[in-house]
This record gives C-alpha cells, structure tokens and sequence, in this order.
C-alpha cells in the first residue's frame, strides 16, 4: 500500500500512516511518502513506540519514502 | 442543457451551488442539489451546545433558503454512483443524469468501528451528541474526564485540544476544577496536531494543569472497568471518556466502489476532480486530498471546483487549482483564541493567544449564514 502525503504538512503523512497501519493487515508492507522534514523524526519514533518495523527510508527528489512493515 | 448535480447541502455543496448559479446563465445548466435531510448544520457551533448554553437549534437552517432560487433541491439519499453511465440513484428509485458531479457528502462517524465506544464514549460532533454530553457534564461532581479520538483521520483536527480546554473553563466556571482530573491523550507525537502552533497549546495545557500522553492512538474501550486501550499498549483509566467517533468516507461512495480502504473518495489535490473520473469532482471531508477535514478547506476548495465547471461547461480549459489553503479559529476558553492560516507550501505561523481571535470565532459564527453559504467570501 502507497500513502502518498507529499505536501502534506507534519502529522499529515504520520496520520496517513497510522490510518493505513490500521487498515492493513499483520506482516503487509506499507510505503509513506512525505515530503515534510517533521515525518523524519516523528514517523520512526511512531513504528517504534507501536512495535512495528522500519525496513528503510529512501530519499527521493524532494521527498523521502517510509517503508513499514506491520508486525501485530 | 447541461446537468449539474451536487451530491450533499453542507458548506462545500452549498457554495459551489451557488456560486454555479451565479456565473452560469439558466440556459447554461440546471443545477440540483441532492440532500437527505433539507437541513444546513453549522458543525463548529457543536463545542458550545456542549459547553456552554447554546442552542441546538440555532446552528441549524432550512437548505432551501440558502440556496439561490434557480438551484433545484432534491430531498433524498444517492444510493448509488454510476461513474460509466454518469447517473446517481437515489434511495426512492429517482436517477438523475449529470454532465459534472460534485461529491460533497462529508465524513461519516462509525461509532460500530471501535469496540466498546457506543457503551461508553461522549463526543460533541453532532448536535445529539453534543446535548448529551452537556447533561454528562452538568451532572459530573468529580473525577477523571479523558478527551480522546477514536482513529485518524477525523473532521476538525483541532477540536480535541479546544475540548481539553473548554473542559478546564467549564469546570472552573463551576468552581470545582480542582475535583476534576483531565487527561488528553494524543494519537501523535505531540497534543496539538500542526507544529508550529503545538508551544502554544502546550502553554496552555501546562498552565491549566491538563495533563496529556502522546502516541496513543485507541484500539478499544472497555465499558465495565472504564478503561481505554490504545494500539500502542496502553491502557488509561477514566471515569468520564469524551472521544471523537470513529469516521469513514461517504457510504454511497464506499458502496458505489469509488473509496479507498478508509471510504475517502481519492481526488487531486489540486484540481479536485477525482483521479478516476474527469468530470466527478469532490471536496471537503469525503476526500482523501491531504489537508485538515474542516469546513473552511471544503469552502476555499468549492470555488475552484465552481471554476473549473463553468470552464468545462463553456468547453474552455479549466485552470483554477486548490493551493491546499485552511483556516480556523480555536476558543481555549477564559475569553482566548488562536487563529491559524496555512497551505501546501505554508505551514502556519505560531499565533499568539489572545482575545482578537476570540472575537474573531465568535464573529464567524455570528455572520456565517450571511456570509458563507452564498458564496459571498
């Protein structure tokens, strides 16, 4: 699942994280785009406080793409 | 002649409505407004049914009489959207044709999505709900009051906070703040959702002794031990729970296989059309465009979508774009507020708290069906 929040400002793309996390099911990977320097700090302190994992952060042209995997 | 047909009679519906009948000539288009109830509710005066006096009846008006005389108003529910065949059903069997649609429905709240929450929750997002948290509070002696939301995203991102504080001035007004304990528990990482205004808040909570958790984002509720759970592992006590209902997108969007997952209607946040369809635009909280759920996005939004209708009608290009603007106005009680204005490429300037914007929101409520509605600002 992609959950494109470039131009979004910080907690949209965090928003739009947790919204897809719960519609997701356990072990799906999930893709959050954000183009918010904010999400940088507040989205990997977020998977880690709810126990889930980051695989990577890719930085894009004017964006960086969060990919997460649901763990529970 | 051309049709078109505006699903929904809130503000979004209403001003593109308006502003359509205003810039095309009558021969041009006919215009049709589908609404269920015929009513006009004014959602930001819900915080004051709730904590203060308000009227009920005061935040709601005839659709009719908001509308210019040319729209035509339709009572009714669309049951269905057939983008192919350009026509929308509604629930007595009625089907309209269109050449543009405007989706215009609003978010739904879905209390059944959270277990536990139609037991014990209190919220003030619709006047039902607002009136009977008013009787809660009004019979409330002491204790702890937890101000949450049930899931992101939801209508009005700064309406919890203003609660937490509408709390605090409620119950010093009565003189027993001191027996009340009020926990705000946040679903991100900070209590007020934009940065740069979030010092303010937190200024605020911190001199109002309003206690807050971060990173909790609410999973269930349990009614017999009064206990609130959240995705995150934490389970907080409460003795009364005022949350934001769960909310999804519209249903005759979702049934019509037009939604995403959460039931948002995916549209381009600049041009408003939705990304399946040309000629079905959508604004405010039905969308997924990603800017706050607020009547004040779906009012800047209506005007471009009434632009590019006309454009397309005339068969000239559409070139109004959406610049992602929103403002709004926030009572953090003892006669105070903040203001916020922001974009795609603005984020807000942190505001000071002060009694100009206090005004200002009690203002805006005031000339709202003046000024609003009609498309006249």
């Amino acid at each position: 699942m992609i959950l494109d929040a470039r131009g979004s400002f910080c907690p949209g793309p965090l928003m739009e994280l947790i919204r897809g996390i719960k519609q997701a099911k356990v072990g799906e990977e999930l893709e959050v785009w954000s183009s918010d320097q904010g999400s940088k700090k507040d989205i990997p302190f977020w998977i880690q406080k709810a126990g889930h994992q980051l695989l990577g952060v890719v930085e894009e042209q004017g964006y960086a793409r969060f990919i997460v995997k649901k763990l529970k | 002649m051309k049709k078109v047909v505006i699903l929904g009679g809130g503000v979004g519906g209403t001003i593109v409505a308006n502003l359509l009948a205003k810039k095309l000539r009558p021969e041009e288009a006919e215009i049709t407004v589908v609404d269920k109830t015929g009513k006009h509710v004014y959602q930001p005066g819900f915080v004051y049914v709730a904590f203060e006096h308000k009227k009920p009846e005061k935040l709601v008006r005839d659709e009719r009489r908001l509308l210019r005389k040319r729209v035509k108003l339709v009572l009714g529910e669309a049951v269905k959207i057939d983008a192919e065949g350009k026509q929308v059903h509604l629930a007595d069997g009625t089907v309209l044709d269109y050449d543009r649609l405007v989706v215009a429905l609003g978010a739904r709240l879905t209390p059944d999505e959270l277990p536990g929450y139609k037991e014990a929750a209190h919220h003030f997002y619709s006047l039902e709900g607002s009136m009977e948290l008013r009787k809660s509070l009004e019979a409330f002696q002491g204790g702890k009051i937890v101000v949450t939301v049930a899931s992101v995203p939801y209508k009005c991102p700064p309406a919890p906070s203003e609660a937490a504080c509408q709390l605090d001035y409620y119950f010093t007004k009565r003189g027993i703040r001191d027996k009340v304990d009020i926990h705000f528990l946040s679903p991100l990482s900070r209590v007020f959702p934009l940065e740069p205004v979030n010092p303010v808040v937190e200024q605020v909570f911190a001199k109002h002794h309003i206690r807050s958790t971060i990173f909790f984002n609410a999973e269930s509720v349990d009614p017999e031990k009064r206990i609130v759970n959240s995705i995150e592992g934490e389970s907080i006590p409460y003795d009364l729970l005022i949350m934001v209902p769960p909310h999804r997108g519209a249903k005759v969007v979702e049934e019509s296989g037009l939604g995403d997952r959460g039931g948002w209607l995916p549209t381009d946040k600049f041009t408003l059309r939705t990304k399946a369809h040309a000629d079905i635009f959508a604004l405010g909280d039905c969308t997924d465009v990603p800017v706050s759920k607020s009547g004040a996005a779906a009012h800047f939004q209506a005007k471009v979508i009434a632009e590019s209708i006309v454009a397309d009608l005339r068969g000239e290009p559409a070139t109004a774009r959406y610049d992602g603007h929103v403002m709004c106005y926030c009572d953090a009680g003892y006669h105070k507020g903040i203001s916020m204005s922001f974009d795609y490429e603005h984020p807000p300037v942190p505001p000071p708290l002060g009694l100009k914007d206090w005004m200002g929101k009690r203002f805006l409520n005031r000339v709202y069906w003046m000024l609003v509605p009609a498309g006249r600002v």
